[in-house]
């Protein structure tokens, strides 16, 4: 499916703010997986989806997507095969266009986009059910402006609009972190749905340490720009957060001292 | 000065106003849709001007089909200009100032080597309108010319605006990470929203150094400000929430009405040399009127407060009484 192999990255390259953001990543996803991410502030999980996504190109290594090599690749052609949301609940939507546009140009991620009618009555009707599924109200709403939506409303759209394609590898950028608690857990929700639901394979950053264990059947830990540790199958299954804290311990050979994760 | 001359001024401004729409709705996608401010219009009206003027005047071309050919000349205007912001990563305004000023040099070369191209005497589009309806009035054949080439412009950009690749020109406009992480090269759609504007631009341009009878190498100066102005009025005019094709049509109405305000202040005594201060001044106006808006209702908002504070105190006063207001207000 996902395959990185030896990727590094360093940002700011011989200056004062010289920093390594990712060493020697491997990282082998299957069909099906869906992997959360957890680590503190700078240990390279943003990074690391970012260079997935194509965001800014690898200082070594290779990414491959079902045996292609994308790592030359530019973002938006990388697009056709991800499905993208981000951590700023702005940045996945066009706020002055509506909601039906939004779909509309979600819909044909990875096609051409021709001289044809923007949005077709079908499609309509398509994006109607679609976003009767969110349970917002959104579905008698599709001509109003993305801009009114709240962030909790935006996220659902821009995750219904990342997987209105099927994508090979859904990416989540810390998709919930810029909601309240409580519109956290639906837009959560909505994702566990979607990923099972449609068997995706997915990637999850998060801060969370009760997110990454409820959710998905792999976990892995970053810290300081490497893999700690990559737990799945059974293991996962019974994983609690005393566990997650001991293993980081046992990795790290220090206590995990990252506020936002330990008050989550 | 009279009535009539006062209309025969406005008729003029109509007519100007028609012609010059065609660079508003250039600037508007630009401006309002791109979210770019380009100055490469300067140049690429002016490049409109010399391609049109120069077919015309010296190589006896169709006056219509010139109008294409400024058309095609100000899109690789666009073109320059979006290839130098995207694909050199030069910051927008810069990459137009920097077309802008090498559009100067090549204008004059497109224009021969000379300042001016006269077309007195030569076949332009107006003659040839006044020409085929026998009694039409030089301002009524631009009106007529005008609107129906703003009408097919609109008619397009409308229909284009609503396609596939229209949207995600709009979109790029709105939130470029979002339509890169959708698979839609930016680069692309910024360069071709570039290229229609400046094409509009240019032919805009075109009809003016026609209607005018000549072309000259400054013709352009100022076209951004003019274009922004009348941006601003037609919004003014049509307030925030309306559609996509009724925004065009206030595109025309704006480039009118700044039009008709310039043509105002002429008849009413002042210089055509302060045209340009005059422009500047009623875009500060026209920019401001949003924030004015607001602060005025701000200050109602503060007033009305004010004023229910002062009553109920100077009920507090009558009572003679410290009880509170709902007391006193029951007994009344």
């Amino acid at each position: 499916m996902l395959k990185l192999s030896h990727v590094y990255k360093t940002f700011n390259k011989g200056t004062v703010n010289e920093k390594q953001a990712l060493i020697d990543i491997n990282l082998q996803l299957n069909p099906g997986d869906f992997v959360t991410i957890i680590g503190g502030n700078g240990a390279g999980k943003s990074t690391l989806l970012n260079l997935i996504a194509g965001v800014y190109p690898c200082d070594g290594g290779n990414i491959f997507v079902d045996d292609t090599d994308v790592t030359r690749l530019k973002e938006y052609k990388r697009a056709r095969f991800l499905g993208r949301v981000f951590q700023d609940p702005m940045r996945g939507t066009a706020g002055d266009m509506n909601i039906e546009e939004n779909l509309a140009i979600a819909y044909r991620r990875g096609k051409p986009r021709t001289l044809r009618w923007g949005i077709t009555p079908e499609e309509r009707k398509l994006y109607h059910d679609r976003l009767s599924t969110l349970d917002l109200g959104l579905e008698d709403r599709m001509t109003s402006k993305v801009g009114l939506l709240s962030g909790g409303q935006r996220q659902a759209l821009t995750l219904l609009m990342a997987t209105l394609q099927k994508p090979k590898l859904l990416l989540l950028d810390e998709h919930t972190a810029a909601l309240d608690p409580k519109t956290a857990d639906t837009v959560l929700k909505h994702t566990n749905e979607i990923v099972t639901g449609q068997h995706l394979t997915a990637l999850m950053v998060t801060h969370n340490m009760h997110h990454a264990i409820e959710l998905g059947n792999r976990i892995i830990m970053m810290d300081g720009g490497k893999i700690l540790f990559d737990i799945s199958g059974e293991d996962k299954k019974h994983l609690k957060v005393e566990d997650l804290l001991k293993r980081f311990q046992n990795a790290e050979g220090k206590e995990l001292d990252n506020d936002r994760m330990l008050l989550n | 000065m009279n009535i009539a001359n006062f209309l025969v001024t406005m008729h003029g401004a109509v007519a100007q106003g028609v012609i010059w729409s065609i660079m508003t709705l250039g600037v508007y996608i630009t401006f309002r849709i791109l979210d770019f401010a380009d100055l490469t219009v300067d140049g690429s009206f002016a490049t409109g001007a010399a391609v049109s003027a120069m077919l015309v005047g010296n190589h006896n071309a169709d006056p219509f089909l010139s109008l294409l050919a400024a058309f095609g000349a100000g899109m690789v205007c666009g073109f320059a200009t979006g290839f130098l912001t995207t694909k050199m990563k030069i910051p927008g305004i810069l990459s137009g100032i920097l077309t802008m000023t090498a559009l100067y040099s090549i204008n004059i070369r497109i224009m021969g080597n000379q300042a001016m191209i006269p077309l007195n005497g030569t076949k332009t589009v107006d003659i040839v309108i006044r020409k085929a309806i026998p009694g039409i009035s030089a301002k009524n054949s631009q009106i007529l010319l005008g609107g129906v080439i703003v009408g097919i412009i609109i008619a397009f950009l409308y229909w284009f605006f609503g396609t596939e690749l229209g949207s995600s020109i709009r979109a790029t406009g709105n939130n470029p990470y979002m339509v890169r992480s959708l698979g839609v090269n930016t680069d692309t759609t910024t360069m071709i929203a570039l290229a229609i504007s400046n094409g509009l631009v240019a032919l805009s341009g075109g009809i003016f150094a026609q209607v005018q009878g000549s072309s000259t190498v400054d013709i352009g100066i100022g076209t951004i400000v003019i274009g922004l102005a009348s941006v601003i009025i037609g919004e003014v005019v049509l307030g925030k929430h309306a559609g996509f094709l009724p925004r065009l049509l206030c595109m025309v109405l704006g480039s009118i009405i700044y039009r008709a305000i310039i043509s105002l202040v002429l008849f009413l005594g002042l210089r055509s040399t302060d045209m340009k201060l005059i422009t500047a001044i009623i875009i500060a106006i026209a920019l401001f009127f949003p924030t004015m808006k607001k602060s005025m209702q701000q200050w109602g908002s503060r007033r009305q407060a004010a004023i229910a504070v002062a009553d109920s105190q100077a009920e507090n006063a009558f009572d003679g009484s410290d009880d509170s207001d709902k007391e006193s207000d029951g007994k009344e």
